[in-house]
């Protein structure tokens, strides 16, 4: 009980420090894209009424509850989290099943569990849920990447809350788990698989871009042929290089099916609108290019705190969740973005720092998920402001507004301060 | 088994922000095209559009006003729902034709999904009171109030102009870049003349605006608006009481009829006939009007008074006799016998001097007395002789502001044609022609040509004696004196010759114009017949009055109206009388004007022949 108490000595304050630099930077941005200069709204405006209080108030009180949650994580003995992993989870994809018939719909989506006027989005907890039950699967003595029925069993583990969320209507939530697969590749898992999804996704991606796929066939062919005389000439090579190339134009001539049958209209124009946000700007590109106007507008070092107009008049959509990015673009231009870039680039290393001098495979495991769930939203929400991936409705880990994010991804971290403040205490089990 | 895994994907993730970086500096540093956009989406420039200066006639009486009308704008991206049926009802349009204009608006260069685009354009206060009502139901649609020219009075219409949206030819020819599309712009007569005092300088505001077009104040305090300045008022000289008379008596007539006060050369009245109704080229039916308009037969958007160039017959006899007078090539006492072998006359007393020749405007004595201004053996080779009288005779006519543009400050104004050596020779050949080719002339015919307002020019003239102000129309501006230089024009021509042609022509009234008389009025005139090979001859009049102390000087004209005393003498002389009187006593004379049939079968028959009645008064 003593370690418990005196963990501040253990505790990786430059995560803090970092953690409490991105959530107060994101505070100050909720304030400026909901800055209205005729409606009186100052930075600490208060009412008691919560529904009546401005979106930087909610998050401030957020933000609060958030230091009540850390403190909790940091009394909870560290070994509850690794016990009861699979009890958590197990919980939480029953919630998950509940949502979509009880839960109520906000945005089209119904994602959200109510508890009187504050709801909470189950989804956003699975993924820490989900990162302590694969870091406990991983951890299990035993554990060999390499066995096949090992990785079916964590391919379901993430699949499971993938697909629920999926019913939810949620595809940015649900996709975040595709990204427990770097987790796993660094736990020993083949990189052929991980390169192999890379390079269907880029065909997929190159499938659309070109618009007449003949020439798409045509240039396969021809590699198909260059490869196939260039080497030795062995009946099993060429049998292989054929093979891989029908399996490529199963790919490009899947894309157009997939685009047509699998995905939504609005899923289907958000990936039109990647690969051209000029074509329609005031339809599905609408949203890209307001936010590439907003960022782009800001120049070098900015229009300066509270004075962006694209964000302040509501031409970027979402601009304190999703969109918070395009604040930072505007009024504080190229030097802002770096700053905030910089410091979430600083985190992901820190964290995967922690993650390494870890002394069991489970912390480190669920250090890495951790880092790569940070990543997944960091490089998709940025990615979609600046127009790099489509827009998929994720937010920005401690900047974006929202009490579930905020705290989910507190609990996601500071569980692993926890660990790593303990580290000292667990048998090497690596 | 591991090995490098852990670096392989920091590798990963520093290599993300790294091209985020980099992707940020190229839209945020390098690519300067998302600031301007970001400002055609935040910033709305909302044009001030000015008043234009109104025009008034000589007595303050107001002429051509502004009144409001309305342009629908449109921004297609803010359409969030629409109700097309409930669109058409309320903007009375069919289906068709709004889907028409959405498919136009698509095709316009200009067009932007995110800019206001004009939909419709030019409301009417009364469709705007309907659409009003409705507007908020259709998101994405404004209106924005501008300004139309409306009119007092139809008469003038030639004079005033009208004024009409910039063409696109006009836009690029436009070297100051002070006009933009949609702007108004002068485009004949007096609001052409005078559209940079007429039209003003055109606001600028800046406003800035959220997603829904909702304002949210200024730029920057309104550091960068600019207020429009509202064009000048114009007085002009027209009398508009006289002019609206003026064109009651050339209704269903073609010509023109010039009123001056010789005095200043201020233009009183200026009918051109046909004329139009000017609030026809105002507002949204502009096009279809101005097509129908300007396919009229009868061209009424043709500014006769100005433009339209016609021999001036018998009335240039008046010239004539001064330059010879001058020269002293005859005197007052200079017979000829009225011999029609060359030029046709009427019965009067034979042979006349030369106060009798313009009193019954005799063809032959003029005839006669041409040939010896022309010819005055300056030269013995008689062609040679010829070309030098006609060359010297030419350069006294253009003293009385004939054969070029007196400089009216109007568009558009001719000059005329006053032929001289160079035009025969080359009709006819150098030496190839002399006096007896050229003797139309001496009769106000043949190659010579004059407009109505230098008609009433030569009138003011003769009440002058001797000098004329350049006729204008502008009296001042924002009630400051117009600077247009008033210049006086000297004929070189002896006072005491002027006396002797205006008793001639108060005579004159008596001789061949007896309906111009003005009871205790003494009026001075001279009438015309111009010969017409196209069709009935036109009937010209020109005089002044009163003889004493002239106040009006004036000029009508009417097409194929037959003989000068009749239409023309007429006509003036109730404008005369309207103005000079302010009421018509000959109610008669009006409505032997009005009923216009000056073409009977008894004019017809005796055209050329003096009316019994005329042979009677001469006695």
């Amino acid at each position: 009980m003593r370690n418990e108490l005196n963990i501040s000595n253990k505790m990786d304050w430059i995560t803090v420090m970092i953690y409490l630099a991105i959530m107060v930077l994101g505070w100050l941005n909720i304030y400026a894209a909901v800055f209205d200069p005729e409606a009186n709204n100052t930075l600490f405006h208060f009412t008691t009424d919560f529904s009546q209080m401005p979106l930087q108030m909610k998050q401030l009180m957020f933000m609060t509850a958030s230091l009540i949650i850390i403190l909790a994580i940091l009394i909870i003995d560290m070994r509850f989290y690794e016990t009861f992993a699979y009890i958590i989870f197990g919980a939480t994809m029953f919630l998950l099943v509940l949502v979509p018939f009880i839960g109520k719909e906000v945005g089209g989506n119904r994602a959200w569990l109510g508890i009187g006027s504050f709801g909470v989005q189950p989804s956003e907890f699975a993924k820490f849920v989900t990162a302590l039950a694969v870091a406990k699967f991983i951890g299990s003595v035993g554990f060999r990447m390499d066995n096949l029925r090992n990785q079916i069993i964590l391919l379901a583990m993430i699949s499971v809350p993938l697909m629920l969320i999926l019913l939810q209507k949620d595809t940015g939530t649900a996709l975040v788990f595709t990204v427990f697969t770097l987790v796993f590749f660094r736990e020993g898992m083949s990189p052929f698989l991980v390169i192999a999804g890379i390079v269907s996704a880029f065909i997929f991606v190159l499938a659309l871009l070109v618009e007449n796929e003949i020439y798409l066939y045509a240039g396969i062919g021809v590699l198909l042929l260059v490869t196939i005389f260039a080497g030795k000439k062995k009946l099993k090579r060429i049998a292989i290089l054929t093979a891989g190339a029908i399996v490529v134009v199963g790919i490009i001539g899947s894309v157009d099916y997939v685009i047509t049958n699998v995905l939504k209209p609005h899923q289907q124009n958000r990936v039109k609108a990647l690969i051209n946000p000029d074509s329609d700007p005031l339809g599905y590109g609408w949203n890209v290019t307001q936010s590439k106007i907003a960022i782009g507008s800001g120049g070098f070092i900015g229009k300066g705190f509270l004075n962006g107009t694209q964000t302040k008049f509501d031409f970027v959509p979402e601009q304190s969740t999703d969109f918070i990015f395009c604040t930072i673009g505007e009024e504080q231009g190229w030097v802002g973005s770096l700053l905030v870039i910089s410091l979430f680039i600083a985190l992901l290393l820190r964290v995967i720092f922690i993650a390494e001098r870890q002394k069991n495979r489970f912390a480190r495991a669920y250090g890495y998920s951790v880092a790569c769930i940070f990543f997944f939203h960091f490089a998709v929400n940025i990615g979609m402001t600046i127009g790099l991936f489509p827009v998929i409705g994720i937010p920005l880990p401690f900047f974006s507004y929202g009490g579930s994010s905020l705290w989910a991804f507190t609990i996601l971290l500071f569980i692993l301060l926890k660990l790593d403040g303990h580290r000292g205490q667990v048998l090497a089990r690596l | 088994m591991n090995e490098g895994r852990k670096e392989i994907i920091q590798i990963v993730f520093i290599g993300i922000g790294i091209i985020f970086l980099i992707k940020l500096f190229f839209i945020q540093v390098l690519d300067r095209r998302y600031a301007q956009l970001a400002n055609s989406n935040a910033i709305l420039k909302e044009t001030e559009y000015p008043f234009r200066g109104l025009i008034y006639d000589r007595n303050e009486k107001l002429l051509v006003y502004n009144s409001p009308e309305y342009d629908l704008y449109v921004i297609k991206k803010e359409i969030l729902r629409f109700d097309s049926a409930k669109f058409c009802k309320v903007f009375s349009m069919t289906r068709e034709e709004l889907q028409g204009k959405f498919k136009e608006l698509k095709t316009r260069k200009e067009y932007s999904p995110v800019k206001q685009t004009v939909f419709l354009r030019q409301l009417s206060t009364i469709d705007f009171a309907r659409i009003q009502e409705h507007i908020d139901e259709f998101p994405g649609f404004y209106i924005q109030p501008r300004t139309t020219r409306a009119y007092t009075t139809k008469a003038l219409a030639n004079a005033v102009g009208y004024v009409s949206e910039i063409s696109k030819s006009q836009l690029e020819r436009d070297t100051t870049k002070i006009y933009r599309q949609r702007d108004y712009l002068g485009q004949s007569g007096i609001e052409s003349q005078y559209e940079n005092i007429l039209s003003g300088k055109r606001g600028m505001r800046f406003k800035l605006r959220n997603v829904d077009g909702v304002e949210k104040g200024s730029l920057e305090g309104g550091k960068y608006d600019t207020l429009s300045v509202p064009g000048k008022n114009i007085t002009t000289t027209i009398d508009i009481d006289l002019q609206q008379y003026g064109e009651l008596l050339f209704n269903g007539k073609v010509g023109s009829l010039v009123a001056l006060e010789p005095a200043t050369g201020e233009i009183l009245a200026m009918v051109s006939g046909p004329s139009y109704d000017p609030t026809l080229l105002t507002g949204r039916k502009f096009s279809s009007n101005f097509m129908l308009v300007s396919s009229d037969t009868t061209k009424p958007l043709f500014t006769r008074p100005l433009m339209a160039m016609y021999p001036p017959g018998s009335i240039f006899k008046i010239v004539q006799t001064l330059i010879g007078l001058q020269e002293g090539v005859f005197n007052y006492d200079t017979r000829f016998a009225c011999d029609k072998t060359l030029v046709n006359c009427h019965n009067h007393p034979n042979p006349a001097n030369l106060f009798g020749a313009i009193q019954y405007s005799c063809n032959p004595y003029f005839q006669q007395a041409f040939r010896r201004i022309i010819n005055q053996n300056k030269s013995p080779n008689t062609f040679t002789d010829s070309s030098i009288g006609l060359d010297n005779w030419r350069e006294y006519v253009k003293r009385f502001g004939l054969g070029s543009p007196l400089g009216v400050d109007l568009p558009s104004e001719k000059g005329g044609q006053m032929p001289g050596s160079k035009l025969y020779d080359r009709i006819y050949g150098e030496g190839r022609w002399k006096y007896s080719t050229i003797y139309s002339l001496s009769i106000g015919q043949g190659e010579m040509l004059i407009t109505p307002v230098q008609m009433a020019n030569m009138a003011a003239i003769m009440a002058n004696k001797g000098y004329y102000y350049t006729p204008h129309l502008v009296k001042s501006i924002a009630g400051e004196a117009s600077d247009r230089i008033k210049k006086r024009n000297e004929t070189g021509i002896d006072t005491a010759y002027f006396s002797f042609v205006r008793n001639a022509m108060s005579a004159a009234i008596y001789g061949t114009a007896p309906r111009a008389i003005i009871p205790g009025i003494n009026i001075c005139g001279k009438t015309g017949t111009a010969e017409n090979p196209q069709g009935n001859d036109h009937s010209v009049f020109m005089a002044f009055a009163p003889k004493e102390n002239p106040k009006i000087a004036i000029a009508v004209y009417v097409e194929n109206a037959g003989w000068g005393g009749r239409a023309a003498a007429s006509i003036a002389s109730l404008v005369i009388e309207k103005y000079l009187t302010g009421e018509i006593k000959r109610q008669t004379l009006e409505a032997y004007v009005l009923k216009g049939d000056f073409q009977d079968q008894v004019a017809r028959a005796i055209k050329n022949q003096p009316t019994p009645q005329l042979v009677n008064l001469q006695e």
